[in-house]
């Protein structure tokens, strides 16, 4: 353990990986001293391991239905959290429901941010013409109230997780396209740009090789703190009955099942909340400690 | 050849600015119609079937088609779209059979009754929140702050509404429940307010009704909290990052070396100069409020343009929900817009 650390902390790397690796050992150090962004991570990890593990940790089916036990109380045995108007058991459905919920936030995490990446160094590269029509899409998708945006292309693309991904995907690319552009202009000019352009490189190969991985740091603290609003906006959406159906585990959904019974049985509709909440706090934790880590220019020093 | 520049009034710069800023609003405008339009147009029902029913003939069809341009090439019918939403035409509901326009401008104004209820209470704690936790930073005011906002950013709207009035008003009975005002008073509304603004705090004052303004207050406060809580979260973490970087201006190490006191520094100095961009942010979360309305209106039923939107999308009336999106995208891009000017117009160095 103590040679790796030697190795990791080495002033002289040897290769370039000993480097990166080196590189992200002291940003992990600084992270490791921020409570709040450790915490955030544990939450994180957490999230990971139920998601993986939801079958084996689960004490019920969740979508089975046993009607002689309907909307028992948290506390009963077998029923740590209760059950609902089903009498499905509730940890056992937020246990599986974090699946969903970690699939939705994969699946648009893994088109948004492509797609603002390519649209903005692609516009802040070229410049000129390229860049103002551009940037000017960008702008007024930006000027969109999102979540309306995403209700009304639900409404018309119709109900279903794979639809309300898409409608996450295309309202929240455009911060990611503005980010990715100013990074873009401050390493078009350099030298080492012009020394690839030099040795013949075209633009498609000086982008994907030389600009976007320089987009990268701020695009993934950008990616962290939206995991957050991507949750809550899918929660949203299945909440109003336009995301995941039913009787799939989708947290929004089951709030919006327990929502007829508030008063006389709370806490339907209490425990998926608390699921949400914990969990987009544990990513704007990791988020907010990733910035102060990564991004110096906005530490909160 | 060089010659010297007449010297210029400053008028005239920051009218070209607002003619740029006119331009772009239009342009924004209109790349927000060619979305809903996009968006309509895509829609798999048939126009013509969903106002005509299904029994209609094929001679009514193809009149029906003609009379609504939909045989004409589709940048036409943009342009018809364009030139009927500026004449305030966004189409009839499919459910009331009443203009969409009619119907949205009597919601429009309990969804702004909320808004600035909400930003109100939201600027009234965030500003003095950041103000105090930028004078101490790290501090446990500070730190806690900071949580307190980063929880706000993490609690889905609806879900901390149906929690309020699970506490609020089913367990304490502190305040109304759903809807605007109780059962009883709802009667009087109609029948003994002279309505002037539709905002019934102001309107309920306005006619010395003041047993229904504390009524009307009842209802109003959970809503409104629960979304100043979440435009604290915002206001109080940007009026701390300004403030920490005017803290840090020579001009502040001058007023405190010349003994001025760090109350009068801080309260009157240095927030004077935080105000301006804070005007920006405060703009914008009013933005923001109008949209996150929506699902607060759902849970509160408030009749707002909110729960407007989300009614018609049950039952899939497209051109309410549609007429509402614009409605609600003018007033974000308008509220975008006037934050940008305000900013030029206040802040010196902003005028290029």
């Amino acid at each position: 353990m103590s040679t790796l650390t030697t190795w990791l902390r080495d002033p002289n790397p040897a290769s370039r990986m000993q480097s990166r690796l080196g590189q992200s050992y002291l940003s992990w150090l600084r992270l490791r001293r921020n409570p709040l962004a450790m915490i955030g991570l544990l939450i994180t990890a957490a999230l990971l391991f139920v998601a993986i593990f939801a079958p084996l940790l689960a004490p019920h089916e969740p979508i089975t239905q046993e009607l002689g036990r309907r909307l028992l109380p948290p506390g009963t045995p077998g029923n740590i959290l209760g059950t609902d108007d089903f009498g499905r058991d509730i940890l056992s459905r937020i246990l599986y429901g974090s699946r969903i919920t970690l699939y939705i936030v994969l699946l648009v995490i893994l088109t948004a941010p492509v797609v603002g990446l390519i649209i903005g160094t692609v516009a802040g590269y070229f410049g000129g013409w390229t860049d103002t029509i551009l940037m000017r899409i960008t702008d007024i998708f930006l000027a969109f109230p999102k979540l309306i945006l995403a209700l009304a292309l639900v409404a018309v693309l119709g109900p279903g997780m794979e639809n309300a991904v898409l409608a996450i995907a295309l309202t929240s690319w455009p911060p990611y396209a503005r980010v990715a552009r100013a990074e873009t202009l401050t390493v078009r000019n350099s030298d080492y740009i012009a020394a690839v352009k030099l040795q013949g490189a075209g633009p498609i190969r000086i982008i994907w090789g030389h600009v976007i991985p320089m987009c990268l740091p701020s695009v993934i603290i950008r990616v962290t703190l939206d995991m957050a609003g991507v949750i809550l906006t899918a929660a949203g959406l299945g909440f109003l009955g336009l995301g995941v159906q039913p009787p799939l585990p989708e947290w929004g959904l089951m709030i919006s099942a327990g929502r007829k019974f508030l008063f006389e049985q709370w806490w339907v509709a209490t425990m998926p909340g608390l699921a949400i909440f914990i969990v987009s706090l544990g990513f704007n934790l990791l988020g907010d400690g990733l910035r102060d880590v990564l991004d110096p220019k906005s530490a909160s020093k | 050849m060089t010659s010297i520049p007449a010297p210029q009034s400053r008028l005239i710069p920051l009218l070209r600015q607002i003619g740029g800023t006119v331009v772009t609003l239009f342009v924004t405008f209109l790349g927000l119609l060619m979305v809903t339009f996009f968006i309509s147009n895509v829609i798999p029902v048939d126009p013509v079937l969903s106002i005509l029913g299904e029994r209609a003939t094929e001679a009514q069809m193809a009149e029906a088609r003609e009379r609504l341009g939909l045989n004409e090439p589709l940048w036409k019918q943009f342009g018809i779209y364009v030139g009927n939403t500026l004449q305030g035409d966004l189409g009839t509901s499919i459910r009331t059979r009443e203009p969409v326009l009619e119907e949205v401008s009597q919601r429009f104004p309990a969804t702004l009754e909320l808004a600035t209820l909400a930003t109100i209470l939201g600027v009234l704690l965030g500003v003095p929140a950041g103000v105090i936790a930028a004078t101490k930073p790290g501090s446990f005011f500070d730190q806690s702050t900071r949580l307190i906002g980063l929880m706000g950013y993490s609690m889905p709207v609806f879900w901390l509404g149906l929690m309020g009035l699970l506490l609020f008003y089913g367990q304490l009975e502190w305040v109304g429940g759903p809807g605007r005002l109780d059962a009883g008073y709802q009667m009087s509304l109609d029948f003994e307010l002279t309505q002037y603004t539709g905002m019934i705090l102001l309107d309920t004052a306005l006619n010395n009704r003041w047993d229904m303004f504390a009524n009307a207050f009842s209802h109003i406060i959970l809503p409104a909290g629960i979304l100043a809580y979440i435009s604290m979260a915002y206001i109080s973490r940007m009026t701390r990052s300004f403030m920490m970087n005017e803290l840090g201006q020579e001009y502040i190490t001058t007023a405190r070396v010349k003994g001025m006191p760090e109350r009068r520094v801080i309260w009157v100095h240095a927030l004077k100069n935080v105000m301006v961009p804070l005007i920006t942010v405060i703009a914008l979360s009013y933005a923001y409020l109008l949209e996150g309305a929506v699902l607060t209106e759902t849970i509160f039923a408030w009749p707002g343009l909110g729960s407007y939107i989300t009614d018609a999308l049950m039952v899939a009336d497209m051109p309410a929900v549609l007429g509402g999106t614009v409605v609600v995208g003018i007033a974000y891009i308008g509220l975008n817009m006037l934050s940008d000017l305000l900013y030029r117009l206040v802040d010196p160095r902003a005028r290029v």
